[in-house]
């Protein structure tokens, strides 16, 4: 909404107030000024000029010479290159040293050789927003009424003026009109509100006669109403109201239209004139649209209407959208002579329905659908009418046709003075209570015993609705920041983290610390990257959104993993070869072919290691990242989540990852064995069509490893007694996996073996193809007494002789 | 035999003199003083000696080793001295060459700047709350006051997945299930932090995806002047001491009153700069006093309880903090970015 403050002062005074006080003023009153524009961009000595002759210039094409009467008694020659400039014309004339927008002097100068004493301005020239003048306007010099010669511009133009651009939100449709507006102000000030002036209409004329209202469709408008005006003369408005028209960013098009914009804006009523003798049968219904019906709009669109869309209808036709826009088939043109007037209160979730499914919003449609306030609906219509027979030299029939289905009844609110403060945290008096009503134009009266305040509120707050709503009124009159700054008070809570959200923190900390930088990727990606990765936890079917941005962004993401890769493309094509980063994210996915619960979201980690893990430097060589750092990160976290000896890696070829250089990971748990996560290498083929190097990476699910950590450190007493180490190498099958052949050797050794450990894997022709040789360090103690070398001797030869038995092991002396 | 151990200490000492490293320093040392050496072979003839002798020659004996060992000792000290110094000074390194740090990595920016608000919250009694991510209609508006078709949705264009199924748009609606969870309980005091999402087209200052922390308190007696109180501990812990705020009034569907605060310009401290468009301020939040619609929908009486909301844009506040030029910068994930925030 722009307000122009010459326009605002005719309903409140704004004397010792400049525009900028003004917006500052209602900024902290909670109606946002977003900018506040001084139509004069600097204009000075541009007066109203008469062209009375106009001649080709002798050498060149495009330049007229004009002849030009500013009311100085001597004529001007000045040189035009507009196409529109022509004899008879009342133009803005910049004099010699007039000054125009963006530092231009004007100065007596030579054009091809031809004397010009100043310049004929276009609207652009003078600083004006000239998209709103027709298109001839636009590429030319601005062309005037007839107006005394040598005025100045700026008042002929209005431009001693600001316009305030209000950023409304969306419960304040009060501010969609100077009068709403000036209420506001007045509050803001203690200034009272001045009405606009109406005319009585008493012409023998009865408009009943011309004129039938129904209204079919009660509960899409509680009230219609329409003059019906005769004789009108439809011609450009007047100067001063296409002024405010532009400034309030409104095309003018003729008086009869204008006038309805004018009284839209000043009321915030939407009017709309139809040419009478288009209405078949002089008869207005208001109803909804039939089936099949058809209307071309008054922007030249052929609109095909659905049952539920609210019409103005003649006795044969519909002729306009309620409250959306007019009909072409009604439309007031030139020819026009006798009008309909039409006033009402249109249902607002119908307006915006409609406006919506058409895609069609217009500054009706826009005041309906935040409902209009409907004690304005005979002012606005009586006004129009007044403000049409004084411009457009009409006849306004005796009497209002109307229907009136529900009449405008104010509110009534009682509330508590302690409720007020009690709830503000404030000791505002009863007194200032009650004068802040006043001043914003709302009755109020005290009860008999002093304790509430019983509020009527005027129809046009159609934001208030309870008690709150008074409160936040008496707290933004008194001013937000008079309200004191108060500890809680009353019971204390302990604050803390969940389990989850600890160790969601902890896994953070302790990947960071170990080298690896945190990402946030989109959640939203592309139907192919979806499918990319195999499935965890058995669903997958991706959750697509209904109108997605892009193709590249239309549903939500099944893994972690396929964005990881393109933030490590993302980084590589940076020159960013040397990537070690996690994500902690939430992937989603459902059961259901139509989505009617909401999905699945599980909180996931994924890894991505790609290149050298450690740089170069001058003390030793880059170290690559490879399958074993990927998985070394899993076992840091599980290691960390108490979980290391409930969770194996099993060798896996899911989809899109390296076949041998893959595994499983899997969780065992009370509840049986459950696969939670994948880390393997990217197969190469993807890492071609992903432009990456050897890349690693890893997904697991983070919400079963909630349930499943074990946060409790429990104490073990330190060993007392030595332990015996004694090493194993064998050579078994290369396909042979370490890990079987340490589960063997400590189900053979059995409760005295403390630990295994791999300490060497080797392959060679030594040892012939197909063969790997593995050598294990065995740690034996008894937590209770010193092991005897026959004991240490006797279990260590069981383990050699598992190996031998089960995995064909030979024992390398 | 006095002659002899005389002669002995001279000829030691003098050989001594002339030793000419620790090897041979080391051959003197069993030569004079070894289990066969030429003293215990004097020695070995104290047998002999009449008991007026023996005592003044047993001492004349152990002057000669004390002798000749303080020689051996001092000399020994001195190649060890030696030895050491020139092993130090083999071992001399440039200390200037730049030592082997530890990995760095860095939590994410938005993710620091998260757990920030947290703490600080956690410090005054709050809980962390969370929620889907993809939300039902009801949660998202509806519970929020929020009605279909109110023009109030025009404020926030959302991604649906079906008609009654989208991507939330706030994280408010994670104030409506806290309460539910709560059960009626008061007092509650709770932050929901989490991503939401906005159809709106990215820009520098404009993502669809983002992230905000929601704040809840419901309770007997609470205050608008109890919310202004929280949020002014919550600025002057965020951005220091001196940090002031300013409400204005605004508009929320689900609070009444509602406010946006500004907080003053970080960059400047108020007195006006580039960054805070020379007014000395920047909006950082929204916030209001629970509207009662709100409570009824979270299973709370309006008349018996009242509470405040307040809720804020991360990406907001890290661009505000760090002073960074672009949101995209926290989704593109360039390790350049990333690493500047592996600090403290």
């Amino acid at each position: 909404m722009k307000v122009s403050t010459s326009w605002l002062k005719d309903y409140v005074d704004l004397s010792g107030i400049t525009p900028q006080e003004l917006a500052e003023k209602m900024t902290d009153g909670g109606i946002e000024i977003d900018a506040v524009e001084p139509m004069d961009k600097g204009v000075a000595g541009v007066v109203v000029g008469y062209v009375k002759e106009k001649t080709k210039h002798p050498d060149a094409d495009k330049l007229n010479v004009c002849k030009v009467d500013v009311g100085t008694g001597e004529d001007l020659q000045i040189v035009c290159g507009a196409p529109n400039v022509d004899a008879g014309q009342h133009v803005p004339v910049a004099t010699v040293g007039a000054k125009l927008p963006g530092g231009l002097n004007i100065k007596r100068a030579k054009l091809r050789g031809v004397e010009s004493q100043g310049m004929i301005c276009s609207a652009r020239e003078l600083g004006l927003n000239d998209k709103l003048l027709p298109k001839e306007l636009q590429e030319g010099i601005l062309v005037l009424p007839k107006l005394e010669l040598g005025r100045p511009i700026g008042e002929v133009l209005d431009l001693d003026t600001h316009v305030l651009e209000l950023d409304l939100t969306p419960n304040r449709s009060d501010a969609l009109s100077l009068l709403g507006v000036a209420y506001e102000v007045g509050a803001l000030t203690g200034r009272p509100v001045k009405l606009p002036e109406q005319d009585v209409f008493a012409a023998a004329e009865k408009a009943a006669d011309h004129l039938s209202v129904s209204v079919e469709a009660p509960e899409l408008c509680s009230h219609y109403s329409a003059r019906y005006i005769k004789g009108v003369n439809v011609a450009p408005s007047p100067l001063w109201l296409q002024n405010r028209l532009m400034a309030a960013g409104v095309r003018p098009i003729n008086n009869i239209v204008d006038v309805t914009n004018y009284v839209m804006l000043e009321y915030g009523q939407p009017l709309h004139a139809f040419d009478a003798d288009q209405v078949a049968g002089g008869s207005i219904v208001v109803r909804l649209a039939r089936e099949g019906e058809t209307l071309e709009t008054l922007d030249g669109q052929q609109r095909t209407l659905q049952p539920h869309m609210l019409v103005i209808a003649d006795r044969d036709k519909p002729v306009a959208l309620a409250g959306v826009m007019g009909g072409a088939n009604s439309e007031v043109t030139d020819e026009t002579v006798n009008i309909v007037l039409e006033s009402a209160k249109f249902d607002g979730s119908t307006v915006r329905r409609t406006s919506r499914q058409l895609g069609l919003r217009s500054e009706s449609s826009l005041r309906f659908e935040k409902e209009v306030d409907p004690a304005r609906v005979i002012p606005a219509l009586d006004r129009a009418a007044s403000l049409i027979a004084r411009l457009g030299q009409g006849l306004v029939a005796d009497g209002i046709v109307q229907e009136v289905v529900k009449a405008a009844e104010p509110i009534v609110i009682t509330v508590g003075l302690d409720r007020i403060n009690a709830y503000l945290g404030t000791e505002i008096a009863k007194l200032e209570i009650q004068t802040i009503f006043g001043r914003l134009g709302f009755g109020s009266e005290i009860s008999a015993d002093g304790s509430a305040v019983k509020v009527e509120v005027p129809t046009r707050r159609g934001d208030i609705s309870r008690d709150v709503d008074l409160i936040e009124e008496v707290a933004r009159l008194y001013g937000y920041d008079n309200i004191p700054t108060t500890p809680i008070h009353g019971d204390t809570t302990p604050g803390a983290l969940t389990a989850s959200q600890a160790i969601r923190r902890e896994l953070r900390r302790r990947l960071s610390d170990a080298g690896l930088s945190e990402v946030i990727n989109y959640s939203f990606t592309s139907p192919a990257r979806t499918e990319l990765f195999p499935a965890l936890g058995g669903s997958s079917r991706p959750i697509r959104l209904a109108m997605p941005m892009s193709e590249d962004r239309s549903v939500l993401r099944t893994s972690l993993l396929p964005q990881l890769l393109e933030t490590a493309t993302y980084n590589r094509n940076r020159k960013n070869p040397d990537l070690a980063v996690f994500e902690i994210g939430t992937v989603f996915h459902t059961d259901e072919e139509a989505l009617t619960a909401l999905p699945h979201e599980k909180h996931r980690l994924a890894v991505l290691l790609t290149g050298a893990l450690r740089g170069a430097s001058w003390n030793r060589k880059a170290q690559k990242a490879d399958f074993y750092d990927a998985k070394g990160v899993l076992e840091s976290v599980f290691a960390a989540l108490g979980l290391s000896g409930s969770v194996t890696y099993e060798a896996d070829s899911p989809e899109h990852l390296h076949p041998g250089r893959t595994a499983a990971v899997k969780l065992h748990t009370e509840l049986g064995e459950q696969t939670i996560g994948y880390v393997g290498q990217l197969h190469p083929e993807a890492q071609q069509a992903e432009d990456l190097d050897d890349t690693f990476v890893a997904e697991i699910d983070l919400d079963v490893l909630y349930d499943a950590a074990d946060r409790s450190i429990v104490y073990r007493t330190l060993p007392r007694y030595p332990a015996a180490e004694r090493d194993i190498a064998v050579t078994v099958d290369a396909g042979v996996p370490a890990a079987a052949l340490t589960a063997a050797v400590k189900e053979a050794a059995g409760e005295l073996l403390e630990s295994v450990r791999v300490f060497d894997v080797y392959t060679g022709e030594k040892l012939g193809a197909g063969r790997k040789s593995v050598a294990l360090s065995l740690v034996y103690r008894h937590p209770e007494r010193t092991m005897t070398d026959e004991e240490v001797a006797g279990l260590h030869a069981k383990a050699v002789a598992e190996l031998e038995q089960s995995f064909s092991a030979e024992l390398r002396k | 035999m006095k002659e002899r151990l005389e002669a002995l200490r001279a000829e030691a000492l003098q050989e001594l003199e002339k030793v000419a490293g620790p090897q041979e320093l080391g051959d003197l040392r069993i030569k004079y003083l070894g289990k066969k050496g030429a003293l215990t072979e004097i020695l070995r003839g104290m047998g002999a000696l009449s008991a007026e002798e023996r005592p003044v020659i047993g001492e004349l004996a152990n002057n000669v080793r004390g002798a000749i060992e303080a020689v051996l000792e001092e000399k020994g000290a001195a190649y060890r001295r030696a030895e050491t110094d020139a092993r130090l000074r083999t071992e001399t390194i440039d200390v200037s060459l730049p030592g082997s740090r530890l990995p760095t990595g860095a939590i994410h920016p938005l993710v620091k700047v998260q757990q920030e608000i947290e703490d600080i919250f956690i410090g005054l009694g709050y809980s962390i709350a969370e929620g889907p991510e993809v939300e039902t209609d009801y949660y998202n508006f509806e519970a929020l006051n929020l009605p279909k078709n109110h023009p109030a949705r025009d404020m926030q264009d959302s991604f649906y997945v079906t008609e009654d199924i989208l991507m939330r748009t706030q994280t408010s609606p994670v104030q409506i299930r806290a309460m539910k969870a709560s059960g009626g309980k008061t007092p509650l005091k709770v932050i929901c932090p989490g991503k939401v999402y906005r159809r709106d087209d990215d820009d520098a200052t404009h993502s669809f995806q983002f992230n905000q922390v929601e704040g809840l308190v419901v309770a007997k007696g609470i205050r608008m002047s109890d919310l202004k109180g929280t949020l002014l501990q919550f600025v002057q812990e965020m951005f220091g001491r001196q940090a002031r705020i300013r409400l204005r009034p605004s508009f929320f569907p689900f609070t009444e009153p509602s406010a946006e605060v500004d907080v003053t310009c970080s960059q400047c401290g108020g007195s006006g700069c580039r960054m805070c468009k020379q007014t000395g301020w920047l909006e950082i939040l929204g916030c209001g006093m629970v509207h009662p619609k709100v409570l009824e929908a979270g299973g709370y009486d309006p008349e018996e309880v009242s509470g405040f909301a307040f809720g804020m844009g991360i990406e907001r506040i890290a661009l505000l903090k760090y002073g960074i030029d672009d949101i995209r910068h926290f989704y593109t994930n360039d390790l350049r970015f990333l690493s500047q925030f592996a600090r403290m």
